[in-house]
């Protein structure tokens, strides 16, 4: 540690190059979710169980659609960095650990992806 | 100390036991802290569903009938009501937990006070959404 600054040791400028990355993520999309969950989840209450040309029109709105998108990117990628924080206090089979931390990271960017992409589907064709 | 003790039957004298769960007085801190992971796993099963109903409704009105059928059942109801519990409690949480981030309310009384203020505000939050859903 005396080779390295004070300056280079907080920003996690270490040999991995990284290390407050992931803690500095987490609260960024934290931060977005304080905003866009509220925003998000008043018109999806208002859409839930009502028939499907209903939920359309809700989702055709611009505001509806794009604050959709905007949550549901941010939160499977908050998720996917909760998740692993879990998984890496909890699971110490290597194997396990690693075959979950892996099936978290593709899983949520899968099905943030595609969700995101569903709600632009919504908005533009349908 | 004679030669036969060992293993279990050493006295290791009356000395302190470090703090376990399993005997550890729950307080409001511990309490709130778990509540803040258990929630945010709740919520991950939460924010899954919420990507299926978008999926269907993407995919058109047979898989949402379907995906919403489920939903609205009474078995969906109670999942969908432990995920509004869940989130609004995970977001006033998560919004003390970001003011701990930036150095505020270390205090030992600001922390209760700021806990029970998150549940409160949890609660209002909850019943807010379960009238917007209930009316419309
Ligand atoms: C459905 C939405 C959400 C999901 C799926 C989710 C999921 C998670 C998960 C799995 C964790 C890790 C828990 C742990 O390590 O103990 C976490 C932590 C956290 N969440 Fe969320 N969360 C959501 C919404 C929010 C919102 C709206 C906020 C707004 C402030 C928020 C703020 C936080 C914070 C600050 C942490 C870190 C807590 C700590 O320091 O241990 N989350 N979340």
């Amino acid at each position: 540690m005396t080779m390295m600054t004070s300056r280079a040791r907080v920003r996690g400028l270490g040999s991995a190059k990284s290390g407050t990355e992931h803690w500095w993520t987490q609260r960024l999309s934290a931060i977005s979710l304080a905003v866009l969950a509220p925003l998000f989840f008043i018109p999806f209450a208002i859409a839930l169980g009502k028939p499907w040309d209903e939920v359309v029109t809700i989702y055709k709105h611009p505001f509806n659609a794009i604050v959709a998108a905007a949550f549901l990117l941010a939160v499977f990628h908050h998720m996917r960095l909760g998740l692993q924080v879990v998984i890496e206090d909890y699971i110490h089979a290597p194997a396990l650990r690693t075959g979950l931390l892996i099936f978290v990271k593709l899983g949520s960017l899968l099905l943030g992806f595609a969700a995101a992409f569903s709600v632009a589907m919504i908005a533009f064709a349908v | 100390m004679s030669q036969t003790e060992h293993g279990a039957a050493v006295n290791r004298g009356n000395r302190p036991l470090s703090p376990h769960l399993q005997v550890y007085k729950p307080q409001i801190t511990s309490v709130m802290s778990i509540f803040h992971r258990v929630t945010g796993v709740g919520n991950s099963i939460g924010a899954i569903l919420v990507a299926i109903w978008f999926i269907s409704a993407a995919i058109g009105a047979g898989p949402f009938d379907t995906v919403n059928g489920l939903l609205t059942s009474w078995v969906g109801h109670l999942i969908l009501f432990g995920f509004a519990l869940s989130v609004c409690y995970h977001l006033c949480n998560g919004i003390r937990h970001l003011l701990w981030d930036a150095g505020y309310g270390f205090e030992l009384d600001q922390v209760k006070t700021t806990g029970i203020v998150a549940v409160s505000a949890a609660g209002l939050m909850f019943l807010g959404l379960m009238i917007v859903g209930w009316m419309n």
